[in-house]
């Protein structure tokens, strides 16, 4: 049991500056609109900030360190993923996307497609993807706290979802992007500071070259970035390429930050901002991995490696030194899951609010806010009581399966509505089926089974390589099939998309 | 921009004037072939660049799995104790990646600034039309 008092006073301390930050944060917010998307105005610089923060997860913070720890280098390919995703989100969908002035995916859908039955297909989608991803955060904050104060599981759980309620109903969007830009420079600090002591130790250690020492996996498998190489090993990497460099994209959480750009041009100048800072933050946890594999193998044969952040520094630095870097990094972790499900609580919120609790329901109707706190109420409390329930799903493997299943909806859905003019309402629909059913498919089969012998788990554990060419595939064909109907809103549309804020163009 | 207007041929009166206020602009938002062939190029033009970076994405990220599947014995390099895909995947590849975003971000804001320009000086020509 780790010495637990620096844990918890980072803990608490994070609890506190986070709703202190949201409650201040909470003076600015007035409207419907600042609740929403904080009236539009977020300046580049606090907008990046605020979407590393909310995108920086435990599976950043925690998982890498663990995964390479284990499996060696292909891991790094998650946050190289992670990062190209932003990349390829900056080239095709960012400036497009905020000047189409729909605040979530549905919004968007609505307006290209001129359906509402496209409407509701991806509002479903939202939220699956969202619960899908919010569940392993709330598991992740109970496995945390158990591990560095001792407390029960569900304690963690509960302790992240009455903050992030309690910040997400009072002050909205506005608020949250004080308290999430507040959180990516948290995160960043939390990871370096130790980390650059803990090389120091190893320096002065005189150890083993982490490439060289005895740890699980054979030096030359560690060092390969292909997994178990072969054919499976390559399919696997691709395929993980892919629903990474192309599932950030339809990550609700991240695309509903876009409307908070003042324009178009702004959106861009954010993505690359936020490209900037996430490569900073990810040459942090491979560091970690690489340290365990000389102080902490014998983690990776227990297989509890998703604690080695945590438990590095008390390995390598016995003493108060130790427990004040297991502190700083507990509470960084905590930091991490409050960003991640403040972000998707509010996605998830915004559609629910507009397509579920915002609706006329006999002669009653809620206000805009008040449905957004009630659909704040129903993102939270559904993933939480599943956490609860079910303590055992595999916290990173969930995460991934959210990538490829925004991978094979979103991704196709934004891409080709932004640049093809002739995607139907008919196309879209039936490619979000396919793309959706089958990643959804794979993914219940992932999580129910198992198996680990021939192609069958490597084609459904890691789905994105076949469901995201099937999604694109539909999507043009049936859009082909059905392209009898008028294009003159697409094209107006198009405008919209595609031109500078600053030309007086009739955007419809 | 600041030498004397040319003199032109006065023929005969302005065939339409009133209905397009902003002409240029009002090709485009009537939906006329000029206004088609303007928008055109800039959805061209952005799209041509997107291509462009994502080929240089895949061919510099993308093609690494292959190299490392190909030649295995690049994990046995090293360059000051780290072996090279280290390197690589943990260091090199972000700075790379903020890079083609930076290029990106240049040349995307070119073409709306060239597109812009365009929509501007399409405003005298307006009678070529011929609507």
């Amino acid at each position: 049991m780790i010495d637990s008092w620096a844990a918890l006073v980072g803990v608490v301390l994070v609890a506190v500056t986070t709703l202190a930050i949201g409650t201040w944060g909470l003076r600015f917010s007035r409207t419907t609109s600042d609740f929403m998307v904080a009236s539009r105005t977020v300046r580049p610089g606090l907008n990046a900030s605020a979407i590393g923060g909310e995108y920086l997860s435990a599976a950043s913070f925690l998982g890498v360190a663990a995964l390479v720890l284990t499996f060696g280098a292909d891991m790094l390919w998650y946050p190289v993923g992670w990062t190209a995703g932003y990349l390829v989100l900056l080239v095709l969908v960012a400036a497009p996307l905020r000047r189409s002035g729909a605040y979530t995916l549905p919004d968007f859908a609505e307006a290209r497609l001129q359906s509402r039955g496209a409407r509701a297909v991806c509002s479903v989608l939202v939220v699956a993807i969202g619960w899908l991803y919010l569940l392993p955060q709330f598991q992740g904050a109970g496995l945390v706290l158990r591990q560095a104060v001792g407390a029960p599981p569900w304690v963690g759980t509960l302790v992240v979802s009455l903050v992030v309620l309690a910040n997400v109903t009072s002050g909205g969007m506005r608020s949250i992007t004080f308290v999430q830009a507040f959180q990516y420079w948290f995160k960043l600090t939390a990871l370096l500071v130790p980390a650059a002591v803990l090389v120091a130790v190893w320096v002065g250690d005189g150890a083993v070259n982490p490439a060289d020492a005895d740890g699980p996996g054979s030096a030359g498998i560690w060092s390969i970035p292909l997994g178990e190489g072969g054919a499976q090993g390559l399919y696997v990497t691709y395929s993980l390429i892919v629903a990474t460099f192309l599932g950030t994209m339809g990550l609700p959480h991240v695309v509903v930050r876009f409307y908070t750009n003042p324009d178009g041009r702004a959106a861009r100048r954010t993505t690359l901002a936020v490209l900037g800072l996430l490569g900073l933050f990810y040459l942090l946890p491979p560091v970690y991995g690489a340290l365990g594999r000389v102080y902490a193998a014998d983690l990776a044969d227990g297989g509890a490696t998703d604690t080695l952040v945590l438990e590095l520094p008390r390995l390598m630095l016995p003493g108060v030194g130790g427990d004040v870097l297991t502190g700083l990094l507990t509470a960084g972790a905590f930091a991490a899951f409050l960003s991640t499900a403040s972000g998707l609580t509010i996605a998830v919120a915004g559609v629910l609010g507009q397509d579920v609790t915002g609706r006329r329901y006999g002669d009653r109707r809620l206000s805009g806010v008040t449905a957004f706190r009630v659909g704040a109420v129903l993102a939270v409390v559904v993933p939480g009581v599943l956490a609860l329930a079910s303590m055992d799903v595999g916290v990173a493997r969930v995460v991934g399966l959210a990538f490829a299943v925004a991978a094979s909806t979103f991704c196709p859905l934004l891409v080709l509505g932004i640049w093809w003019r002739d995607l139907t309402a008919a196309g879209a629909v039936a490619g979000l089926l396919v793309g959706g059913l089958g990643s959804g498919f794979a993914v219940a089969w992932t999580l129910l089974t198992t198996a680990t012998e021939g192609w069958a788990p490597v084609l459904l554990g890691q789905p994105a390589a076949w469901s995201v060419p099937a999604a694109f595939a539909t999507m043009v064909v049936v859009s082909l099939a059905t392209r009898g109907r008028s294009r003159v809103d697409a094209r107006r549309f198009m405008v919209r998309l595609h031109t500078p804020e600053s030309l007086p163009l009739d955007r419809g | 921009m600041n030498h004397p207007p040319e003199r032109v041929r006065v023929t005969g009166p302005p065939r339409h004037h009133g209905t397009a206020r902003r002409p240029g602009t009002g090709d485009i938002d009537a939906g006329t072939r000029i206004g088609a062939i303007l928008m055109g190029s800039l959805v061209g033009e952005q799209r041509r660049l997107a291509l462009a970076t994502l080929s240089l994405l895949a061919v510099s990220v993308g093609s690494l799995p292959l190299v490392f599947h190909l030649f295995p014995h690049l994990a046995e390099v090293r360059l000051l104790g780290v072996p090279v895909p280290w390197l690589l995947l943990g260091v090199l590849v972000y700075p790379w990646l903020l890079g083609l975003g930076w290029w990106h971000v240049r040349r995307a804001e070119e073409n709306e600034r060239a597109f812009a320009e365009l929509v501007a000086e399409a405003m005298p020509d307006e009678e070529v039309d011929g609507t």
